[in-house]
């Protein structure tokens, strides 16, 4: 019991670490994601392609594999990063693909005849675009956003295993001091258990304001 | 392509000739910055060596092709194993969370709900840390756990989806709860919801590599001890460029079975209503024969 009250710092330190990387990942997940699904519905083709190979390659990657490529291959490519950047890349990237995904389905959801009605108005395709269709897509897609960002948040406790100070890793540091280790592993257990309902909380507010019941 | 496209969003007008060539000039610039992209990513790999012989003849040894066999033999095992039990665990708890019983449901709602938020790998490294397992009973038992969760709540969605008169028919006809859901109920459930199984499995498939973390000896630490060999100058991305497209096809693989059942499905004459003949005198139980046109 006493290993968390002994060891605040510790589990502080890996509880922010787990924080930070979630927060930069998903920023990086969120553009990236946003400009691959852009990409997917460009009318020009090889943007199309381009996403789509973006996607299909990135989902079907197992993280660890992707972790194990960034954090250990490109430094042998001559790029040189602290891991803490490789974690955020690999995190990031691999998100993207499940995030473009999302957002392609949201635009998709807009019916037809409101990009129709919007062009008959005389709205250019940036208005079409910006007023109309994206507002309604956007908020069609904010619960699978959630959920995506959950899953990074719980994806994230892989960069712990490869060296990045992070939650999990903690309890490398704990057990070397002959903690008990049950109790150990029930606190960072509810760390993440914090860190997810956090995000699932801040999602439910954001669907109860802008969700749209269709 | 680009008409189809067009056709299927509602972000722009099927286009014109003159917009088509403009969108052909789009095309024709953006290849050659995608192809400038790969080519300078080749160009680098070479630059830093990758494509030495050293660092390519450890496939050439069949003690090397033995190991990486070895290897995907160990992800593919890990995956049989969790596969089975996840889907056993899914049908167990999914039967806690629709019981009859306030106890029973609350205790699997917390367990699913517990096991789906917890990351996976703080559950393998518990069972092999804490509870010092082997790592091939670790690595399973975390799959088991959370695929068998999320398995729960898809077979519970998929049971609730059916439509509440099946099951109010079948107990008019008499039949008991287990009855109704094991004739009428799960087989429609379970039909429907293939393809979401499937692609929980592609999930746990993937997820089998996290086994490299706690040193099971399955594909990619069989190109982690490769990558790492001195002798043949530390063939890191070789390895890379060797074990990828394996693990990515065989994902992809799946993911494109679960999408290729659900295309069928779409049209299978089992899921949908089947458009049911009047009975006449004489014919066979309506249902099964597909229904024919009307007599001129």
């Amino acid at each position: 019991m006493d290993v968390l009250t002994d060891n605040f710092s510790t589990y502080g330190d890996g509880f922010l670490g787990t924080v930070e990387l979630t927060a930069y990942a998903s920023a990086l997940a969120l553009v990236l994601g946003f400009l691959m699904a852009s990409f997917r519905v460009a009318p020009v083709g090889s943007f199309r392609v381009f996403g789509a190979v973006w996607v299909a390659v990135l989902r079907n990657t197992p993280l660890t594999l992707l972790f194990f490529a960034v954090l250990l291959g490109l430094p042998r490519f001559g790029l040189v990063l602290p891991f803490k950047v490789f974690a955020v890349l690999a995190l990031g990237c691999y998100t993207s693909a499940f995030i473009c995904e999302a957002l392609r389905s949201g635009i998709n959801t807009v019916p037809k005849g409101q990009g129709e009605a919007a062009r008959s108005l005389g709205m250019t395709f940036g208005q079409t675009l910006s007023v109309v269709v994206l507002p309604q897509a956007f908020r069609s897609v904010i619960p699978p956003v959630g959920s995506t960002l959950i899953a990074l948040a719980k994806n994230s406790a892989i960069a712990g295993a490869f060296s990045v100070t992070e939650l999990l890793g903690t309890y490398k540091t704990l057990s070397e001091l002959g903690y008990n280790i049950v109790w150990t592993f029930l606190w960072i257990a509810l760390g993440y258990l914090i860190i997810t309902l956090a995000i699932s909380a801040v999602f439910n507010i954001l669907e109860k304001r802008w969700g749209v019941a269709r | 392509m680009t008409t189809t496209a067009a056709e299927a969003t509602a972000l722009y007008d099927i286009p014109g000739p003159k917009t088509r060539r403009r969108h052909f000039l789009y095309g024709v610039l953006s290849t050659a910055v995608i192809v400038g992209l790969v080519a300078w990513i080749l160009y680098l790999l070479f630059d830093t060596d990758q494509f030495t012989r050293t660092k390519w003849t450890p496939f050439e040894y069949k003690g090397i092709q033995e190991l990486l066999l070895r290897g995907l033999g160990n992800t593919l095992k890990a995956f049989a194993i969790a596969a089975v039990l996840s889907l056993a665990l899914g049908a167990l708890l999914a039967t806690g969370r629709l019981s009859e019983h306030r106890v029973v449901r609350w205790l699997a709602t917390l367990v699913v709900e517990f096991f789906r938020a917890m990351p996976v790998l703080v559950m393998i490294f518990f069972v092999f840390v804490a509870l010092k397992v082997q790592p091939l009973p670790a690595l399973v038992a975390g799959l088991t756990l959370y695929n068998g969760s999320v398995l729960a709540e898809v077979f519970r969605s998929g049971v609730n989806s059916v439509e509440r008169g099946q099951r109010e028919a079948a107990y008019a006809l008499g039949m008991r709860k287990t009855q109704v859901m094991s004739y009428v109920l799960v087989p429609q459930a379970v039909r429907a919801m293939l393809p979401a199984i499937i692609s929980q499995l592609v999930v746990a498939l993937k997820d089998t590599s996290l086994g490299y973390l706690i040193t099971y000896e399955e594909f990619l630490h069989a190109g982690k001890l490769i990558a790492s060999n001195l002798d043949y100058d530390l063939p890191f991305i070789p390895v890379v460029m060797v074990i990828s497209p394996i693990y990515i096809g065989m994902c992809m693989l799946l993911s494109w079975f679960a999408y290729w059942v659900s295309k069928r499905q779409r049209r299978s004459p089992k899921t949908e209503a089947v458009d049911v003949a009047p009975a006449e005198p004489g014919t066979l139980l309506p249902g099964g024969v597909p229904p024919r046109a009307p007599a001129p």
